[in-house]
């Protein structure tokens, strides 16, 4: 698109500056300063240059929650991802049925996280809860308070409960703007199931499912209310994800110092990889438009 | 035209036609609805039963949760709370996203390109890492507890997020539009209220419900920023802790309690749902 | 390749349709001979590509029957019909080559390779895209994408028919009358039968051996162009078909007598006494103005449209339009108009009524 050039535009801008400058640039900067220096409390800190940044590095705790971090970012968007194309490839096309069906779906997208986490606690309860206590009866040795596996599929099912529904209502949405004509060309043409779905409908879900991968895999790599609810991060340090273990540092022991380091290192993981699905995803926008 | 009408091929075998959409449907939505049924029913259930034994569906169905949450005060003002800044909310993101996504959408300007993303690094940031700063700003300046501070708070992740959404909404206006309007002697506000807003209005709409979406659902900064006067509903249920142990009927009830305004607000954009989830970007 | 018969064929979109409004295709009978050319022409919303869906097996009629040759299709899917399709808007497959979308339809099939191969060079060529066969169909303009849904309809040679709905709105004029002369020679060269939907009627009268017109869910007239032009079977096919359509003026008709407004117009033939709306319908070319004979009209413009001049008059209320040629002269002693009885066509409710000799 051509757009003119037009610098007063900054003025349009500036309210969005100066309020995410207040919200985001003031608390980043304080936490730049705390990653630098160190203190024997009394609010009295010393220079401590990149002393903190070096321990967090040979962490070994850091770097298990990182491990845990990733491989929970990659199993919920290896399930989610397919079973969300899968729903939506199912889901009624128009009528009644699709208005229950995005209404359901939706509900479990606009429950405080806090409350998703409590749901699924009670329900995977061996004493009060339908799985839990379904498991059990099935002679299943279901603990997620004690077992770590346990855990980590509750914390997956949780995950994939709370937003495959996301993924879903995206791809439905690029589905809906398939034009009928296209699968009738394509019967005519003979082509099988397969090569629909290959052919027509993901290339047509291709941009909304990148805003969904990038949406899933950022807010998974955030990914704190829910999981700490169910299982506290724990057993051990078992669930224990990057910003538990953050908070836990910060909130819970007053390591400012390091918890800076740890969250300046953190929101640079997250920026580099969320840089490379946006300069992909705009380079599809470009050759797609 | 609808499926219905689409010629099937004729089944060779004599197999009753199973609908496997259909199943596939139901089992999904089952499995989306079976732990929220399972909170509405404990939530009718007295602690005593909840406790005493195991029951698809409350034998003596009780209202006395819900009761204990709507008679008292430091109960329901955590729903009040919730609302007032998660409205305040919405409406500040909507507000000052208008005019940026405005420029961007339409406007080339120094850094534009760069001022965009370092917007969408905000929608990133782990709110974990906010937390702490957050805490020491509002306190430092006086908004600790205040509704403000949550809502100013939630502009983090909302506004980028706004700006994003509204900016693929108003891509797709054509530009002669804004063109005509200027030669017909509007001025830019008079423009961009009487016929620029009506015309991007479902964008302004999904842009409001994912900015009461994310912070409705939002809960570590709302916690973190507020002790007693503003505090969440999210974060008073914590309070079901006691002494005597979990009060199982109450937590429940008060996690029906939150489902609702998502549940309303749902039903209003209902048609608008699949839309508005593609971002404005189909 | 095959002869279609429709049987009985009609079609609603609601379940349970009542009155004749409900129904988008009224009940009709009627047989697409094997190798011809069929335009199917009518206004937006007249049922043509409903008709035509119902053809392709896209759409399940609500009664009647579908024949190929003499094998019952009514029920049978799209792919067993062995049809081509091109649609109204451009249906390629984005993110494949040219190459791979023209192939498409056959690998499907499962065809032999080196077929395939030469089968994409002759459509390549035939559509003027040889050039731009490796190059990825996202990013084409609508006409290139549109010639290669005709390309990809017209790859197969062993189909029953192909099916054309409106196929080139999106494409500029003058590549438009290029491509309808190259889907004519085509029709020559392997005798596909082809139907061809569409709202245009230079379209359908120039591509066309024989043109089947609809309105309002109901086939009116089914004939060569000459015929839909000389003895228009139903009042609006006159209307629809020239430019500017057929004067149709009320009238009482007697034995070879017709009087409108009480004014008299010869007939060639004659007619027993009719009932419901009786009108005459008068090609503008078949109508002359005169100084001394016919009927009297006000002249209220000359349009001059270059090869003829058209003369918009009017008889009490009803507006009478009259093709005059380029060189002849419009004198203010020309007040009255003349029809040649020949040419006249007498209409009882919207159908034409056939005359005896007189």
């Amino acid at each position: 698109m051509d757009k003119p050039t037009n610098h007063k535009a900054w003025f349009l801008v500036l309210p969005v500056l100066v309020l995410v400058a207040f919200s985001a640039v003031i608390p980043l900067m304080t936490v730049v300063n705390y990653s630098v220096q160190d203190t024997f409390g009394n609010n009295r800190f010393f220079w401590a240059g990149l002393e903190w940044f070096e321990e967090m590095l040979r962490s070994e705790r850091m770097w298990n929650a990182l491990g845990r971090q990733l491989i929970f970012s990659a199993t919920i968007l290896a399930i989610e991802v397919p079973l969300g194309i899968f729903v939506a490839l199912n889901m009624p096309k128009r009528g009644v049925w699709a208005s229950v069906c995005l209404v359901l779906m939706s509900l479990p997208l606009l429950i405080p996280f806090n409350v998703v986490g409590t749901i699924w606690q009670i329900f995977g309860r061996v004493d009060i809860g339908l799985l839990g206590y379904t498991l059990d009866r099935l002679g299943i040795n279901y603990n997620y308070t004690q077992n770590a596996v346990d855990a980590w599929i509750t914390v997956i099912v949780m995950d994939v409960w709370h937003w495959t529904s996301l993924v879903a209502l995206l791809c439905y949405a690029g589905l809906q703007s398939i034009p009928d004509a296209y699968y009738q060309a394509a019967k005519i043409d003979q082509a099988s199931r397969w090569k629909v779905f290959r052919y027509i409908e993901l290339p047509k879900m291709a941009g909304v499912l990148m805003i969904a991968v990038l949406l899933r895999f950022m807010d998974s790599f955030m990914i704190y209310t829910e999981p700490f609810v169910v299982t506290g991060g724990g057993p051990g340090n078992a669930t224990t994800f990057l910003s538990i273990n953050l908070v836990k540092m910060a909130l819970g022991q007053f390591d400012l110092g390091p918890a800076a380091a740890f969250s300046i290192m953190y929101f640079l993981v997250i920026l580099l990889i969320s840089w490379v699905f946006y300069t992909v995803m705009t380079n599809l926008d470009r050759k797609g438009g | 035209m609808p499926d219905a009408t689409i010629a099937q091929p004729r089944r060779s075998l004599a197999l009753p036609r199973v609908n496997t959409s259909a199943v596939v449907m139901t089992l999904y939505l089952l499995f989306l609805m079976l732990p929220i049924y399972w909170l509405v029913n404990m939530s009718l259930k007295t602690n005593s039963e909840i406790l005493g034994g195991f029951s698809l569906w409350p034998q003596e169905p009780t209202l006395r949760n819900y009761r204990v949450i709507l008679t008292d005060a430091s109960w329901y003002m955590g729903y009040v709370n919730s609302l007032i800044y998660v409205c305040m909310n919405t409406v500040l993101s909507v507000v000052v996203a208008l005019p940026a996504a405005y420029a961007f959408s339409r406007y080339r300007f120094m850094g534009d390109k760069h001022l965009f993303f370092w917007l969408l690094t905000n929608r990133m940031a782990p709110p974990a890492v906010f937390a702490l700063p957050f805490f020491q700003l509002y306190s430092s300046v006086g908004l600790f507890d205040t509704h403000i501070a949550v809502a100013l708070a939630h502009c983090l992740f909302n506004v980028p997020l706004a700006v994003w959404i509204l900016e693929g909404f108003m891509r797709g206006v054509p530009k002669e539009i804004d063109e005509t309007a200027y030669i017909d002697g509007y001025s830019f506000p008079r423009f961009f209220v009487k016929i620029f807003m009506p015309l991007i209005a479902s964008g302004i709409g999904v842009a409001a419900f994912f900015c009461f979406m994310f912070s409705w659902v939002e809960l570590l900064l709302s916690r973190t920023l507020t002790s007693v006067n503003a505090k969440p509903i999210a974060a008073t249920m914590t309070r079901t802790v006691s002494a005597s142990g979990l009060d199982w009927g109450v937590l429940a009830a008060a996690g029906v309690l939150t489902i609702v305004p998502g549940a309303l607000v749902i039903y209003f954009v209902r048609n608008y749902i699949a839309k508005g989830f593609a971002l404005g970007r189909v | 390749m095959a002869r279609i018969t429709l049987d009985k064929l009609a079609h609603s979109y609601l379940p349970a349709p009542k009155s004749d409004a409900d129904w988008a295709l009224k009940e009709m009978t009627h047989v697409w001979e094997d190798g011809a050319a069929y335009a199917l022409l009518g206004p937006s919303g007249c049922g043509k590509s409903t008709l035509l869906n119902i053809i392709s097996g896209l759409l399940a009629p609500s009664q009647g029957r579908i024949l190929f040759d003499d094998a019952d299709m009514t029920h049978a899917p799209t792919t067993a019909r062995n049809i081509a399709q091109v649609f109204q808007f451009p249906v390629v497959y984005d993110t494949m080559s040219v190459r791979d979308n023209l192939a498409f339809p056959l690998r499907n099939r499962g065809r032999d390779p080196a077929y395939i191969a030469e089968r994409v060079q002759a459509i390549a060529r035939m559509i003027g895209m040889e050039d731009q066969l490796d190059r990825k169909a996202r990013g084409l303009t609508a006409d290139a994408k549109q010639k290669i849904s005709l390309g990809r309809g017209m790859v197969r040679r062993d189909v029953n028919a192909i099916l054309f709905d409106e196929p080139l709105t999106v494409i500029d004029p003058h590549m438009k009358w290029e491509l309808r002369t190259q889907l004519k020679s085509l029709h020559r060269e392997f005798g596909h039968t082809m139907i061809y939907v569409t709202h245009d009627q230079t379209e359908a009268l120039t591509f066309a051996d024989r043109v089947v017109v609809m309105h309002d869910g109901r086939v009116v007239q089914i004939g060569t162009p000459e015929e839909l032009f000389e003895t228009p079977e139903h009042t609006f096919v006159g209307y629809f078909i020239g430019s500017p359509g057929m004067n149709v003026l009320p009238a009482r008709v007697e034995g070879t007598r017709a009087y409108i407004e009480g004014a008299e117009v010869e007939l060639a033939h004659g007619y027993p006494a009719l009932s419901g709306k009786v009108e005459i319908g008068v090609r503008p070319e078949f109508a002359r103005l005169s100084a001394t004979e016919g009927l009297p009209v006000r002249i209220r413009r000359v349009e001059d449209v270059g090869r003829h001049k058209i003369v918009r008059a009017e008889f009490f209320s009803h507006e009478i339009n009259i093709i005059a040629r380029e060189e002849d002269r419009i004198g203010a002693d020309q007040t009255r108009v003349r029809f040649d009885p020949d040419r006249v066509n007498v209409y009882a409710d919207d159908w034409r009524v056939s005359g005896e000799a007189a």
